[in-house]
């Protein structure tokens, strides 16, 4: 979660940026809203000012802004002479490429590289040459790296929904393979006034206590797996399973008791170890889906309000 | 005169043992089976990881207990009682989060074991794992995931780093001799591979998540001069593969990386690798719908002087779900189905099939699903052997329910063959997730950009045992756990052992027939695949669990 807030807040850095010249008093609210939730120092973007990386998303550091006036001349520019063919966002279109993930344009420092390109034209590839003088092409290239390029690139456009299946065909398949533990009237009674989120919804009745992807805490709290040991007396001992491997098992019994058992290395059979896991129903079911069927039961189960 | 003549002589006779020197590491030693010594990335040029040594064996692991372990302390700030020789082309002001985790592998020559963790490489003595010096990297930034290791020749040792510099030191010393740009630091490429060296040759593959070529560079161990390099996708109007894209701009970006290192084969010179996976990895399109995107997810091989490609295998047709194909293959002559010799590749990818090759033609021999979960492709292969790709199951608005997640069945923890079982072990992962495109306009989309994947659970995580004439998995065993931890890489050895990390933070040594746990210690998280050698006489078993080694012998 921590990495995605990173990655926002460059963005809107870089955004303040662009639109500084236009909109300066905006910016400076949003700049003011930056300042209240910049992270403690040596948390931001690497490469500057003793910057931490602690994932691939801010592994590379941010190129220095650019000038604000020669962004401004830059996108003018490219809006009338390149745009047409590279889109407005430089990720391409029908007739150029991205220039985004260009490996001349992301070693270019200030239109050096991009002059000849610009200049000369790649007439072999349908671009014509530009007739630029090399001050126009750095204002140009300024303006270009404005655009940040990320392989861990954050969604665009977003889909609105992802509701896509049919709700009484998902209303049968609940009948059919959850009725047995749950019910729209019980359990799930206003679970999608509950659950807001469409996917996590999904997410959650697909496996409960498992979050939406974004770090969020799990909208439903699971029962814990318990454990079963039955000792070579005869006793049982039983609680909430801490942990198990091939060689130990450990639990915490009802009066908050830590237990601790080893277990036979070669699989034998004492102590006998019985493990409840809660959700096994749930895991059994990931083998038998068709996404139509996921797609159904979440469609009938976002209309328990 | 006479004199001058023989200083001369002198010194072009030090340069000649300053190549070949009696305390370095002689290229032909790599041409050995895997014994006393770990001298390069899987021990030896097979990718096995199968050790000769016998002193520790299955009679006897009860008794194999700790010798020693050393903590390494990454960074400018000192080590563990060595001096630290500082190096980089950054200004030193960009720190990395998280702890030091050695994922790679430990170099033990003449009893000096040499580790590395990104920007960091250690010279520590086998004899007790006392660190003789400590060299650190000032680092740029790029991608700090891992380092898998250095490669050795001579006295001089090469590692690379994910600022994309290509570094070699030497060995007795710890000094810088110099360092090279391997990779643009603005393309954002990061290097993690270990080298490989070969006669002359030091080899070394490209990282990258965003959307530049893939490729290996071919560097004089002397000069550090680049001999060669080879693209693993088309670069040029007319090389081979384009027709497997949208156009050459979608090649050029197509990714395909080395992302580990390869083996290699004597008698034909062949050096064989896994490519990565194709770019952008999850919105297709913009690579052409359904095309094969050479030679993305493909088991390649090059001649080794030349780096011109001799054949390929693609394991994984237009790949939509980022799993790359670059795991190290093994390298197995045997008989096949009864007749032979036969000289074989096999390989288990991340996207759950395994593969059976002729390392000399490349022709294919078997395919298999080694995960049962494994969902993304159409049940039947194709007349080439190769899994068919499930459009369905790409990454849909409304979620598609993969198996397995973006990890894959198996990842870089490298798999070990036992020429006394013929069975070939692979680290296995059975997962779940939701694929959820997150982005609805493919223009322009980017390296890993665009989608949202999210676990939905592992359904078991495992050590299968693999024939390779068949390609049926003969055991499996599941590891018994309350956690989601990846299984470790594997050795095996002629002592009838299988070694490796279990998913609780257990090293255990396992039966090779059957997969039965016959010894183990819990150390932590296995963060490497484990390795073994000879020090005065006694054999080592060497493993890493994240900042620490862990060195066990026999109790004496």
């Amino acid at each position: 979660m921590g990495i995605h807030d990173v990655d926002r807040r460059a963005r809107r850095v870089r955004q303040c940026r662009i639109f500084f010249a236009v909109f300066a008093a905006f910016a400076f609210f949003l700049t003011l809203t930056l300042h209240a939730q910049q992270p403690p120092p040596g948390g931001g973007r690497g490469g500057r000012g003793g910057a931490t990386i602690t994932s691939p998303r801010n592994a590379y550091p941010d190129r220095p802004p650019g000038d604000p006036a020669a962004i401004e001349r830059g996108k003018a520019l490219y809006s009338v002479n390149c745009q047409f063919c590279h889109g407005a966002d430089t990720r391409g279109g029908d007739g150029g490429p991205s220039l985004l993930r260009s490996g001349l344009v992301l070693d270019d420092r200030n239109g050096e590289l991009m002059a000849p390109v610009i200049q000369n034209g790649r007439t072999d590839r349908g671009m014509p040459k530009f007739t630029f003088t090399a001050e126009q092409v750095a204002d140009v290239a300024t303006y270009i790296h404005t655009f940040r390029a990320a392989g861990y690139d954050e969604s665009r456009i977003k889909p609105p929904s992802i509701i896509v299946g049919d709700a009484k065909a998902g209303e049968a398949f609940f009948k059919a393979r959850c009725a047995a533990c749950h019910s729209p009237g019980g359990d799930l009674r206003g679970l999608a006034a509950r659950i807001t989120d469409e996917r996590l919804l999904q997410q959650t009745w697909l496996m409960p206590g498992t979050g939406g992807g974004r770090g969020g805490p799990a909208p439903v709290t699971v029962p814990p797996t318990t454990v079963t040991v039955t000792l070579p007396s005869g006793e049982k001992v039983e609680g909430k399973l801490d942990r198990v491997d091939d060689f130990v098992v450990s639990l915490t019994t009802a009066d908050g008791t830590h237990r601790s058992f080893r277990t036979p290395m070669t699989g034998g059979d004492t102590p006998k170890v019985e493990i409840h896991d809660p959700l096994q129903p749930h895991k059994d079911l990931l083998r038998t889906y068709a996404d139509s069927d996921i797609h159904n039961v979440t469609a009938f189960l976002v209309t328990l309000k | 005169m006479k004199t001058r003549m023989m200083v001369v002589a002198v010194c072009l006779a030090s340069a000649v043992l300053s190549a070949a020197p009696e305390n370095g590491l002689d290229p032909a030693t790599l041409l050995k089976p895997l014994a006393d010594q770990w001298p390069s990335y899987s021990g030896d040029y097979t990718g096995r990881r199968y050790s000769a040594l016998t002193q520790i064996n299955q009679s006897n692991v009860k008794s194999m207990t700790l010798a020693w372990s050393a903590r390494l302390n990454a960074g400018g700030g000192g080590g563990a009682g060595a001096s630290t020789i500082v190096g980089g082309e950054g200004t030193g002001d960009v720190t990395v989060g998280g702890a030091t985790q050695i994922k790679g592998a430990v170099l033990m020559v003449n009893n000096v074991l040499y580790v590395t963790a990104p920007d960091n490489v250690w010279a520590l003595d086998a004899h007790d794992g006392h660190e003789l010096w400590h060299y650190f990297w000032k680092t740029k930034g790029g991608t700090h995931i891992g380092n898998r290791g250095a490669a050795m020749w001579g006295n001089y040792l090469y590692f690379v780093t994910p600022d994309d510099y290509f570094v070699s030191i030497d060995a007795r010393t710890g000094k810088e001799r110099w360092h090279k740009e391997a990779a643009s630091f603005a393309q954002q490429y990061f290097l993690t591979s270990a080298p490989t060296t070969i006669g002359n040759h030091i080899i070394v593959g490209t990282g990258n998540d965003l959307d530049s070529p893939g490729y290996l560079d071919a560097y004089d161990p002397e000069t550090g001069e680049r001999q060669w390099r080879f693209y693993t996708v088309p670069m040029n109007p007319g090389d081979p593969g384009l027709e497997t894209w949208k156009d050459l701009d979608a090649a050029r970006h197509g990714g395909g990386h080395p992302w580990l290192p390869g083996v290699y084969d004597p008698e034909t010179k062949l050096y064989i690798f896994g490519t990565g996976n194709p770019t952008p990895a999850y919105h297709s399109k913009p690579r052409g719908e359904g095309m094969d995107n050479l030679f993305t997810c493909a088991i390649v091989a090059v001649n080794v002087d030349t780096g011109k490609m001799e054949w390929y295998y693609q394991t994984s047709p237009h790949d939509t779900h980022d799993w790359d194909s670059a795991q190290t293959p093994v390298l197995v002559d045997g008989t096949f189905r009864g007749s032979g010799p036969r000289k074989m590749v096999l390989t288990a990818s991340r996207n759950g099939y395994y593969f059976t090759l002729d390392r000399h033609t490349g022709e294919h021999l078997v395919t298999s699903k080694f995960s049962e979960t494994v969902n993304w492709a159409k049940p039947a292969l194709n007349p080439k052997g190769q899994p068919v790709r499930e459009p369905a199951k790409d990454h849909h608005i409304a979620g598609a329910l993969v198996s397995a997640a973006n990890g894959g069945a198996t990842n870089w923890p490298p798999a070990a063959y036992s020429p006394d079982t013929g069975l070939l072990y692979v680290p296995t992962q059975e997962t779940y997730a939701m694929y959820y495109l997150s982005e609805t306009d493919p223009r322009g989309a980017m390296g890993l950009g665009g989608k949202d994947e999210i676990s939905v659970g592992t359904a078991g995580t495992y050590i299968s045992a693999i024939d390779y004439n068949t390609g049926k998995t003969v055991w499996r065993h599941k590891f018994r756990s309350t956690r989601g931890n990846a299984p470790s890489g594997l050795l095996t050895t002629a002592g009838k052992l299988l070694f490796g990390g279990d998913i609780s933070g257990n090293f255990v040594a396992f039966d090779p027939a059957n997969g039965k746990p016959i010894w183990h210690a819990r150390i932590g998280q296995v963060s490497n695949a484990p390795e073994t050698y000879m020090v005065d006489g006694r054999q080592h078993v060497l493993v890493a669990a994240g900042d620490t080694l862990y060195a066990f012998t026999l109790y004496q």
